[in-house]
């Protein structure tokens, strides 16, 4: 077990998303929020019209300085698309970017429940308390840097590829360009003309 | 990398391509460079463009380097270039970055019998006509048709021949068509002014830069386009001339158009190595089966595996101009990687307490990548540049030894019981996995396809991160229904951990019969990333399911699932015992 010896007291910030109208439009963002500061260990709840804009950010760094926040947890959209944009939000005001949790509010919620009020709320409620849950247990972590081999492979040797090629090559990169037919061109050099211009293929 | 370089059995630096090797050599095959239409022989340059500008030689074709039955190719060349001697050779490369560009297939229409490609000699592919009419072709390009080498004049065109025809499977268009054809028809009127050509189309799409003036143009050389595909083509056998049946759906009447030539304007499929590719460098697919990318606006070249972007056709259907941009834009991508010289690995890697460990070797057997090194008698040490974290391991350690870094048993668990505090009764729990099932709940949020709101979402980086233990506790707390997701089969992110998955769902299976909780309480599904549809569907029939079970099931399950005393205690008894 990795252990935090500096976590006597776990300090929770939620931060709930309207975004826009796309989450607010099908939850009840006003009622997540009351919700989430009776969770256990949240000192803070705040709603944002838009959490991922600099205010929106801002109001997270500030909380953290002024609630002594050690966990942050960001209800909005998929963690596939801004879990980078909240850890970076998070390391700026001095926290391990791995304190930070994100509920998924859009794309497995308001957006695939509109016109489900109460039932889209109730999930948002859940989905808030899980990810506070988790957040209490998270940890502070390292990454670990490993160094990249100076040098691109192609797989492909038709007009993408050739042009990639190219380009990492004049970029001044090492490239091995792999195809499987006895001469690079693809599908490219077996036509005539090409448009919108008329002109020749190879 | 391995790669295989495959034997020519001609030396690239001694080859000048003079050809006389191939004056002499007695064999004769279809030339693959022009789709057929002539012929090459066993030693041949594939084009007089070529690169490498050298012969090679298809063994398969040859007659052999027996002086009686052959070697007249290796008489011939005074440059002493031919081997047969030659054999293929594995190279490995180390790289950093890897560009995925393997192109496309062309659709082949012989499925697509009424219009009778396999039966008339006069319908020929849009392929075969780029070589009929090029000066590099089989004739020199004089556009004759096949049946009398005579020129023909009245020429049409088929639209969407394999695209936008969700009835033979293909649903998706092709991108390219439309505007080939209008290059074509151009390039008949440049060539012979008196050509009569005639387009039949359910939509022209000439929606990229100055192709609607190149449309107006073909329609001011005299092309006529007819809407509507035809339904039947006949062919006349004195003449080899066709007969169209086409629905002209502007005015709504059957109409008979005689042609000399027809020309199928083919779609394009994935290419069929596109699997191969995908399962080694762990890539998953759209539903029109060309690659999927991290993300469809802002990470348009990037392949969910880190280091690897797509260029040109194989992400999708797309013109040259499209394919040169996305070239330029994943050599960038992978540019920067390089340029850095250096990555971070998310800090999800599999931790061992060796004082816990007891020293089974389970952890090392699953994992995917080898990462776990253990020696009988010794404690299991995770090699960390190695780990991917899907965590198989963590969830197969029966010892509470292994700590997946922030995917822990501890934050999973408090994530169960939060979710399943209040009226378990109503919810469908699911664990989902990071990279196709919780992004396939994303696509369907994205695509705003709607299920019901019942299902509550944890998400693991692997379905194989999900141990017994969770699964057991959702249950005791109360879950209704409990769905496992993960990648498709073959497609695991995490090479084959999903196959952990598989065998612990077998596992709890047993127990919960074995416990008289109804098995199909407890569901496994594979969703993509790109199967949003999928997810939602999947979503409504859990819910269905949800309705079906109990209080009294539920009650059941809560008091039989109870973990029973001293079973670690047990184990690790059980386990100190060398086998």
């Amino acid at each position: 077990m990795i252990v935090n010896p500096t976590d006597d007291e776990i300090r929770v910030g939620v931060f709930i998303c309207d975004c826009g109208l796309n989450i607010a439009g099908a939850v009840d963002c006003a009622a997540v929020t009351d919700y989430a500061e009776t969770l256990p260990d949240v000192v803070c709840a705040v709603r944002n019209k838009y959490t991922c804009a600099d205010p929106g950010q801002n109001k997270i760094k500030d909380a953290i300085q002024q609630h002594r926040l050690n966990r942050v947890v960001v209800a909005s959209c998929t963690p596939r698309q801004h879990e980078p944009t909240f850890r970076q939000c998070v390391r700026e005001a001095g926290l391990n970017p791995y304190l930070m949790e994100m509920a998924n509010l859009r794309e497995h919620c308001s957006w695939v429940h509109p016109g489900d009020w109460d039932g889209a709320t109730r999930k948002a409620k859940d989905l808030v308390a899980s990810a506070v849950a988790r957040a209490r247990f998270l940890q502070p972590q390292e990454e670990l840097t490993v160094p990249v081999t100076r040098a691109a492979m192609v797989i492909g040797g038709g007009v993408a590829g050739i042009e990639a090629a190219i380009e990492l090559g004049d970029a001044g990169h090492k490239v091995v360009l792999v195809e499987k037919q006895p001469s690079i061109g693809g599908i490219m050099a077996q036509l005539d003309k090409t448009y919108p211009t008329m002109d020749c293929s190879i | 990398m391995k790669i295989r370089k495959k034997a020519r059995y001609v030396d690239l630096s001694l080859c000048n391509a003079c050809g006389e090797c191939a004056n002499v050599c007695p064999v004769t095959k279809p030339d693959e460079y022009q789709m057929g239409l002539s012929s090459r022989r066993a030693i041949y340059i594939p084009f007089p463009q070529a690169v490498p500008c050298s012969y090679i030689l298809n063994m398969d074709d040859c007659l052999g380097n027996n002086p009686i039955a052959c070697g007249k190719c290796i008489e011939v060349c005074e440059k002493k270039a031919i081997n047969y001697d030659d054999r293929d050779e594995i190279v490995t490369r180390e790289v950093g970055s890897i560009i995925v560009a393997i192109g496309l297939d062309v659709y082949d229409p012989t499925e697509m019998d009424e219009y009778g490609y396999t039966r008339f000699d006069n319908v020929i592919t849009s392929m075969e006509f780029e070589r009929l009419i090029c000066a590099g072709g089989p004739t020199a390009g004089h556009f004759v048709r096949p049946s009398d080498h005579q020129r023909p004049k009245r020429i049409g065109f088929i639209q969407c021949v394999g695209s936008r025809n969700p009835k033979i499977g293909r649903p998706y268009c092709s991108n390219i068509c439309c505007m080939n054809t209008i290059k074509d028809t151009l390039l008949l009127a440049d060539h012979y002014p008196d050509v009569e050509n005639v387009v039949f189309y359910q939509d022209i799409r000439a929606f990229g830069k100055s192709f609607e003036d190149m449309f107006q143009r073909s329609k001011e050389a005299g092309t006529r386009y007819i809407r509507g595909l035809p339904g039947d083509v006949e062919e006349d056998p004195e003449t080899g001339n066709l007969t169209v049946t086409v629905e002209n759906t502007t005015g709504g009447q059957l109409e008979r158009h005689e042609l000399d030539m027809l020309v199928l304007s083919v779609g394009v499929q994935p290419p069929k190595d596109l699997a191969k590719i995908s399962g080694l460098l762990t890539l998953s697919k759209t539903s029109d089966g060309f690659f999927m990318e991290s993300h469809p606006k802002l990470k348009p070249v990037d392949a969910p595996t880190r280091g690897v972007h797509f260029a040109g056709f194989c992400e999708a259907p797309k013109d040259i101009k499209d394919s040169v941009c996305q070239a330029g834009a994943a050599a960038s991508r992978a540019g920067a990687l390089l340029n850095a010289g250096q990555i971070q690995i998310e800090a999800i890697t599999s931790r061992i307490d060796i004082e816990a460990c007891m020293k089974c070797g389970l952890c090392a057997k699953v994992c995917p990548y080898g990462a776990i090194v253990w020696e009988k008698g010794q404690p299991a040490v995770v090699i960390e540049a190695a780990c991917a974290g899907c965590g198989a391991c963590g969830a197969t350690c029966q010892f509470g030894a292994i700590t997946m870094r922030h995917f822990t048993d501890d934050q999973l668990l408090a994530q169960v019981r939060a979710v399943l505090a209040d009226d378990p009764q109503d919810k469908v729990f699911v664990f989902a996995c990071n990279w196709c099932s919780y992004a396939g709940g994303d696509m369907a949020g994205i695509s705003r396809i709607r299920y019901p709101s019942t299902n509550r979402v944890v998400r693991t980086m692997c379905s194989a991160r999900v141990s017994e233990e969770m699964v057991l506790e959702a249950f005791r707390c109360g879950a209704p229904v409990v769905l496992v997701s993960g990648c498709h089969y073959a497609d695991c992110h995490y090479i084959n951990a999903n196959r952990q998955t598989v065998k612990r769902m077998q596992r709890l299976w047993n127990t919960l019969e074995k416990a008289g909780v109804r098995p199909e309480r407890l569901q496994l599904e594979w969703i993509s990333a790109a199967e949003g549809q999928k997810f939602a569907k999947v979503m409504e029939q859990m819910e269905q399911l949800r309705k079906t079970v109990t209080a009294k099931e539920i009650e059941h399950a809560k008091q039989a699932l109870k973990p029973k005393p001293k079973k670690a205690a047990r184990a690790r008894e059980e386990a100190a015992v060398p086998s």
